[in-house]
């Protein structure tokens, strides 16, 4: 799909309103912050550990992307993650006896981690679209069920997958193509698709236009159910991608992996412009409330001016700025 | 009557940004009498009525109540002087109850308590002065659009309203709830209130209107009694060029024609039984009844955007089965909605996200083709006569005409060869409505087959080459040629048929 030609940019010149430049400008000034606190900041080994955590939220804050413009809301990510991890692991060492350690098993877990994923979000939806239950209680229950799944399969404490796996595993993490790890070129081939999917495709559109005005969509002959289904479907998919790459970091999941993902999640979607109650998305800007969430992090670890136990607090401040900014471009709109 | 009028603006100017729309009115309200204020969408009406009522402050300009100035610092300031003004959208808490609505703001209290009692009892007996007979314990998003018009009245009633204005208040409104309405407001008039409303319907600002006030381009371009105007003249007045052929000529179907579309035993289950019908290439088919009959249903029905059920649906002489507005639309067959706030249009978009939303399959397989989507905006813009300042503009910054416009480009944009159209005209005005009719002549000319619902008695008469009559939900009668009266389409529609032998379908 990336490699069809895309139409050149209209010509129009146009002053970028503050929700747009505001998450830019708060990335730039978060990085020129972090170059002057610390001289490590800006090299290639930081560079590329912020980025390779990024990418697990990151991969999941695309897909939450389509499902807010779409006027939807998924809580049970983080959960949702942690169960797919420990799945994951129970099948992967139960094969392990048959197939041995060798690429077959790793796929058999990857396929595993995928088709669970798959298989929640279409959960989510047919209980949000063909029975109509509010999105936020929908997710609020699997969130709970999957997180107290994933706490039973582990028997309370931590599901870990066999040492001889986990090495063979190690490299999807730490690996990459030169220098860059496969964690960041998987979260940079998700943006570009989710980009283009966004702004360029039928789908995207559909989206907005469900988000913005169901009914609208309704008799524009969007159908509706199928394509909230479909962000869902997509999401949990996501979600399953995301645990592929956290899997070997770790080599084990409990019963608080993943914790509050799905807030960071939502709120890197929300820093990047996308509007909380639907009707438009910004891939990219998602990409940047990422990169913010995690910058934030990273600065407080690097350096002693505030304390790294702050980080919730800067960080909530930051998305109600986001909010903020929002609302001024909308009512000057 | 006195002399002071009760409430008046002074060549008010209203500016919004460096955009000036209001150049200097001059209205006066007096008491007991009845103004109509009438203009095309965008002449400036509701901006006018908003500064009378408070809502907006004007530019510059004096307000002055009883002769003296006044400025309202807040919405509650103008109903506290009894000025209210009735929107057209409902300006009604949908899940509160009828007499929640009606106290909202004003509770009525025992100490600490709500005194729910009397509120009850005076909700009671301003609901009967309406003769409005919902129940006050009603949540107000289970009544009908009318019975919501009355609540509103009613609301203004409890606040004792000196000055009412009314924007657009039958637009929704049967012909028997009109009737009402204007009971109530010969009522109020003899009791001294001063009422200012806006209505497309020049029919009715001649029979209920003391006096006219005529708007044009954000000025006032007549106001006088409105004995001195006929209709006619206040239509030429509006539009500022003659429009006394509103209704293109009907060129009269050939006897050969063939059916485009042939329904028969359609059933919208709760909404409409027995339905069949055909529609003949070229012709322009009127579906007339009162507000409640079930022809936007039926019609949703058949195009697949409620669950429905039909014996057999013929389009093209082939039959066909549709179950979603996708089936519908493969076979050419579209539903424009009446509802182009709620369900045509997404107003926090722009024009050419709304103008390629139905039929985007058209403008790209996977990745949607801007250039193409900008030459089909470009297109529209010229052959709609959208007139946006714009490209970019947002579709809910549109007057109501240019958006009714955009939808049925919108809608012509899936290329639809039988084409319903529910209320194409509502609340837009008269220059767009010529516009729109002689687009779907044109149409019908070059042999689309077209469907107009209306509830609009002047509009069906003057477009349609036959009316199907729909009554609770049935066929009442199909009339033809020089049957198609405005008595014929009533007696059929209430029920009443004087010649009933008509046939029922």
């Amino acid at each position: 799909m990336t490699t069809e030609t895309v139409t050149p940019r209209l010509q129009r010149l146009r002053v970028p309103s503050m929700s747009v430049m505001g998450p830019v400008l708060a990335l730039v000034i978060l990085v020129v912050i972090g170059a002057l606190l610390n001289p490590n900041f800006l090299g290639a080994g930081n560079i590329n550990n912020v980025l390779s955590r990024s990418a697990f939220i990151g991969i999941i804050a695309v897909g939450m992307t389509f499902v807010i413009t779409a006027g939807g809301l998924d809580l049970s990510v983080g959960s949702m993650a942690a169960f797919i991890a420990g799945l994951m692991i129970l099948v992967m060492n139960a094969a392990l006896p048959s197939l041995g350690v060798g690429i077959p098993i790793i796929l058999l877990g990857m396929m595993v981690a995928l088709v669970a994923g798959v298989l929640a979000g279409l959960l989510n939806g047919f209980f949000i679209t063909t029975l109509g239950i509010e999105a936020f209680i929908v997710t609020l229950g699997t969130m709970g069920i999957y997180r107290s799944l994933v706490t039973w399969i582990a028997n309370g404490g931590t599901l870990s997958l066999d040492f001889g796996l986990r090495t063979y595993y190690r490299p999807v993490y730490f690996d990459g193509i030169l220098g860059v790890s496969w964690p960041i070129i998987v979260f940079a081939l998700v943006v570009i698709a989710g980009q283009i999917l966004m702004s360029r495709a039928r789908f995207g559109r559909h989206c907005a236009a469900i988000g913005s005005n169901e009914h609208v969509a309704h008799y524009s002959n969007v159908n509706v159910n199928r394509t909230r289904m479909a962000t869902y479907a997509m999401l949990g998919l996501l979600v399953g991608i995301a645990t592929i790459m956290y899997v070997p970091r770790l080599g084990s999941a409990s019963a608080s992996t993943g914790v509050l993902w799905e807030l960071e999640a939502i709120a890197a979607v929300i820093i990047g412009g996308t509007v909380l109650k639907g009707g438009f998305g910004r891939v990219w800007g998602t990409v940047i409330g990422v990169l913010i969430l995690s910058l934030i992090d990273n600065i407080l670890n690097l350096t002693d001016l505030v304390s790294p136990y702050l980080n919730g607090a800067i960080q909530g401040v930051i998305i109600v700025l986001a909010v903020i900014l929002q609302r001024e471009a909308k009512a000057k709109g | 009557m006195t002399d002071t009028p009760v409430l008046s603006l002074h060549s008010v100017f209203k500016s919004f940004g460096p955009i000036e729309v209001l150049h200097g009115v001059d209205i006066d309200l007096r008491r007991g009498e009845v103004m109509a204020l009438i203009g095309e969408n965008g002449a400036g009406k509701s901006t006018t009525m908003k500064i009378l009522a408070g809502y907006q402050p004007a530019t510059a300009g004096q307000i002055t109540l009883h002769g003296k100035p006044v400025t309202f610092d807040s919405l509650h300031e103008g109903e506290d002087v009894g000025i209210v003004l009735i929107h057209q959208e409902f300006n009604l808490a949908e899940q509160l109850t009828v007499e929640q609505n009606i106290f909202l703001g004003r509770e009525i209290t025992r100490g600490l308590l709500l005194d729910k009692a009397e509120m009850r009892r005076r909700a009671r007996a301003y609901l009967d002065r309406v003769k409005c007979s919902v129940d006050p314990d009603t949540p107000v998003s289970k009544l009908s659009n009318s019975d919501k018009q009355m609540v509103e009245i009613a609301k203004a009633l409890s606040r004792d309203a000196r000055v009412l204005i009314m924007d657009e208040p039958t637009a929704v409104l049967t012909t028997s709830e009109v009737r009402i309405l204007f009971e109530q407001v010969r009522a109020l008039t003899a009791a001294g209130t001063a009422i200012l409303f806006t209505s497309h319907k020049l029919g009715e600002v001649a029979e209920i209107a003391d006096r006219v006030t005529v708007m044009r381009d954000g000025a006032v371009v007549h106001t006088g009694p409105a004995a001195d105007l006929t209709e006619d003249a206040m239509a030429t007045a509006m539009v500022g060029r003659d429009v006394s052929d509103l209704y293109p000529a009907k060129p009269g179907i050939a006897a050969d024609a063939t059916a485009a579309l042939k329904v028969q035993g359609l059933q919208v289950e709760g909404y409409a039984k027995d339905i069949g019908f055909t529609v003949r290439n070229g012709e322009i088919l009127g579906v007339a009844g009162l507000i409640g009959a079930g022809r936007t249903e039926t019609m949703e029905g058949l195009c697949g955007l409620r669950s429905a059920r039909a014996d057999r649906i013929d389009i093209g002489g082939a039959e066909v089965i549709i179950r979603t507005p996708a089936d519908a639309l493969a076979h050419g067959l579209c539903y424009m909605t009446e509802d182009r706030k709620l369900r045509g249009l997404l107003l926090d978009k722009g024009m050419r996200v709304n103008l390629t939303l139905q039929a985007l399959a058209r403008f790209g397989r996977v990745l949607i083709d801007r250039k193409a989507e900008d030459a089909a905006l470009a297109q529209a813009i010229r052959e709609f006569d959208i007139r946006a300042g714009s490209k970019d503009v947002l579709v809910g910054n549109l007057s109501g005409g240019n958006q009714q416009k955009l939808l049925l480009a919108k809608v012509m944009q899936s290329e639809p060869r039988i084409l319903i159209v529910d209320e194409p005209t509502r609340g837009i005005d008269i220059g767009t409505k010529q516009q729109i009719y002689i687009f779907l002549r044109t149409l019908a000319d070059a042999g689309h087959a077209i469907i107009v619902v209306s509830s609009e008695m002047q509009e069906i008469i003057g477009l349609s080459d036959r009316v199907l009559v729909m009554r609770q939900g049935r066929i009442a009668a199909t009339l033809d040629g020089p049957d198609i009266t405005e008595d014929a389409i009533v007696r059929h529609a209430m029920g009443v048929g004087g010649n009933s032998s008509e046939r029922a379908a």
